[in-house]
């Protein structure tokens, strides 16, 4: 894989996170417990859209030819996505989804952190505009897990049935393969595992504080890096890409 | 104010205010009736905006292209947040939020019954983004001057807002009209579906009207619905035909000495059909926020429940 | 927004250098809730620099029956505006 190759795949993954996330999020429009909690969801969805296209767009850049950001959205199918597992999960129930992006929130914001350093100025320009956004987003998360683990006992039985789904999936955020590896050794990818302790110190904090006991790590599921995904992926495509599917090739 | 409006009895002077152009506040006497008529007013326009995220907001997950999602979900959004707008204007005459969702659950209030159609394909984003907001906008624009300030105030910013609203509407027919001859159809499709739906929204004929006269002397309305529905027309056909789509009315006909399109009779029949409960999606609309709601009522008291927790007691104000 | 929650009124400072504004409200359960929604309700297209939330209850108004004492007794005193004083010819800058 030469270096370009390397870049691809890895804007590609960064982008797949992004807009499936960004997807799962979208879908709360209209389904919010309350109009004011619509609106902020949504922006939250807004804000991974725009993040995936500044992924995909760089991707396209990097492949050439007739690329566009909506060559990766809409015409790959599931082995070519590369997003985590985390990502890709229903949107499940409201604390379901706060416990989700509190736990993702939490390691992107340190991603991004980092990726504003990125030897790659066009990675690092994602990372400082994103840095910002998930500063924002882990605010929120950090509140309503207090407030749903601190309000009512369904609430706080909601919430830790949502984390202790959700651990599981949380290893495959910090695994480094060779693509990784490579861009590490370049001082153009972040390395996850530098991550992980502080990641680890944060979200238990929070736990602690919203009186949950922390999940127990006797499992862990992997393989979104590598196209291996849960069903539930090739059903939200199936949505997402209806229309290329069906007019294929035409501009909307 | 003069001395003379002073010393008036409550009615005269407020009525003498309505007539001098000025607004009525939130802490103003008013007549019972005025409050009424405007909780139903501002209440149907508030379910309106938020039964109106769903045909639309059918459609995010599967929009075309990313920059059409983005915009969508902004677009949609917006809905909600006119919506919360609204609420909030309805609120200042002493009822409840949980209240007017209370009563468009039971069906006392009512939305527009333009939401009850179907969103089947993508240029049906288009045509409600391009012809209900275009109505829409008609509509408020005129309430930007109505005589409520809260409610005037709320309008003034919505349509600061729908501008974009419309247009993204209107640059999704035009693309398909570009496009080729199977997303020319699927736009004149959505056209023949919207078109006379959109014309009903705005009510009645002008004498058929069972609110208008006193909304028109309370100023709560400002202009009556037939001649919106005429400025909505000429503007909308005009459009229509600059990208190449036929309106789906024979009658339509530009009248020289009148300086406006004559256009054919609505089907009031369908229009109290829809109205009344029957149109295709009326169930799954109020199904739909029902079921958003009864399943965020466990959020809405956790939240309830961690305030009171911390020892900040919450007490109703509205 | 349950159902005892707060209703807060929301201002925004648009630019640097000007007052904070009215510009509606929403309902939230504490005033940190306030400020994110103020941030995600009324601020979507960058229209604020700063956001003051204050609960609607913390308000004191005053009411439609205080306006002939309050403001009436105001509106004899012209000689508080520059506009009463003639000048002479010629001077226009004070």
């Amino acid at each position: 894989m030469t270096a370009n190759d390397s870049l691809l795949t890895y804007c590609l993954r960064l982008g797949d996170d992004a807009l499936i996330l960004g997807h799962r999020l979208s879908e709360w429009t209209s389904r919010a417990p309350f109009l004011e909690e619509d609106i902020a969801l949504t922006n939250v969805a807004l804000d991974f859209i725009g993040r995936a296209r500044l992924f995909y767009q760089y991707a396209a850049e990097l492949q050439g030819g007739d690329a566009t950001e909506d060559t990766f959205a809409y015409t790959r199918d599931v082995r070519d996505f590369t997003n985590l597992l985390i990502c890709e999960l229903p949107r499940g129930d409201f604390a379901f989804t706060i416990a989700r992006q509190f736990l993702y929130d939490s390691y992107v914001l340190l991603f991004m952190e980092q990726l504003k350093a990125s030897k790659d100025t066009r990675l690092a320009a994602i990372g400082a505009k994103a840095e910002k956004e998930s500063t924002y987003h882990v605010r929120r998360g950090r509140e309503w897990m207090l407030r749903l683990g601190g309000g009512t006992e369904e609430s706080h039985a909601k919430l830790q049935r949502a984390v202790d789904d959700l651990w599981g999936y949380t290893d495959e955020i910090f695994e480094v393969d060779t693509v990784t590896a490579g861009l590490i050794a370049d001082g153009v990818a972040v390395d996850p595992t530098l991550l992980r302790e502080e990641w680890l110190a944060t979200v238990s904090r929070v736990m602690a504080e919203a009186d949950l006991s922390q999940p127990s790590p006797g499992w862990s599921v992997e393989g979104g890096r590598r196209g291996i995904h849960t069903d539930d992926l090739g059903f939200l495509l199936a949505e997402l890409q209806f229309m290329q599917r069906a007019y294929p090739g035409l501009q909307w | 104010m003069s001395d003379k409006v002073v010393s008036m009895p409550n009615e005269e002077r407020f009525q003498a205010r309505i007539d001098a152009e000025e607004k009525i506040e939130p802490k103003d006497w008013m007549p019972e009736k005025y409050r009424q008529n405007l909780i139903r007013q501002i209440s149907q326009h508030a379910h309106s905006e938020v039964i109106g995220e769903q045909p639309e907001g059918n459609w995010i997950t599967r929009a075309p292209s990313l920059e059409r999602k983005a915009i969508l979900l902004a677009k949609v959004q917006d809905e909600a947040g006119h919506g919360l707008y609204l609420y909030a204007a309805a609120e200042t005459l002493g009822i409840t939020r949980e209240e007017l969702i209370e009563r468009l659950h039971t069906g006392a209030s009512k939305y527009a019954s333009i939401f009850n159609y179907p969103s089947l394909t993508w240029a049906d984003v288009g045509a409600i983004g391009w012809l209900v907001d275009s109505a829409a906008i008609v509509n408020q624009v005129s309430l930007q001057n109505t005589s409520y300030g809260p409610y005037a105030r709320a309008m003034v910013r919505i349509c600061k807002e729908e501008s974009f609203h419309q247009r993204q509407g209107y640059n999704i027919m035009m693309t398909l009209m570009q496009g080729n001859e199977q997303q020319r159809a699927m736009a004149q499709d959505a056209l023949n579906r919207w078109w006379w739906p959109s014309l009903m929204m705005f009510g009645p004929h002008d004498g058929e009207s069972a609110h208008s006269a006193q909304s028109m002397k309370w100023k709560i309305k400002r202009r009556s619905n037939d001649d919106l529905r005429q400025q909505y027309v000429d503007q909308a056909v005009q459009q229509a035909l600059a990208i190449g789509l036929e309106v789906p009315d024979p009658d339509l006909v530009w009248n020289e000495s009148r300086g406006h399109y004559d256009f054919g009779e609505i089907d009031w029949a369908e229009f109290e059909r829809v109205i009344n409960g029957n149109g295709p999606c009326n169930r799954q609309r109020l199904a739909h926020h029902v079921k958003a709601h009864e399943e965020g009522a466990w959020v809405r008291e956790a939240m309830a429940a961690y305030d009171a927790k911390r020892g900040k007691p919450t007490v109703d104000v509205a | 927004m349950s159902d005892q929650s707060k209703l807060y009124e929301v201002f925004v400072r648009s630019r640097r250098g000007l007052d904070h504004k009215h510009v509606g409200s929403l309902h939230a359960d504490d005033p940190e809730q306030a400020l994110e929604y103020a941030r995600d309700v009324y601020t979507r297209r960058g229209e604020g620099v700063s956001l003051w939330v204050v609960a609607a209850g913390d308000i004191t108004a005053s009411q439609e029956s205080d306006c002939d004492s309050f403001y009436d007794p105001l509106d004899d005193k012209p000689y508080r505006h520059a506009a009463m004083y003639d000048l002479p010819e010629g001077i226009d800058s004070l």
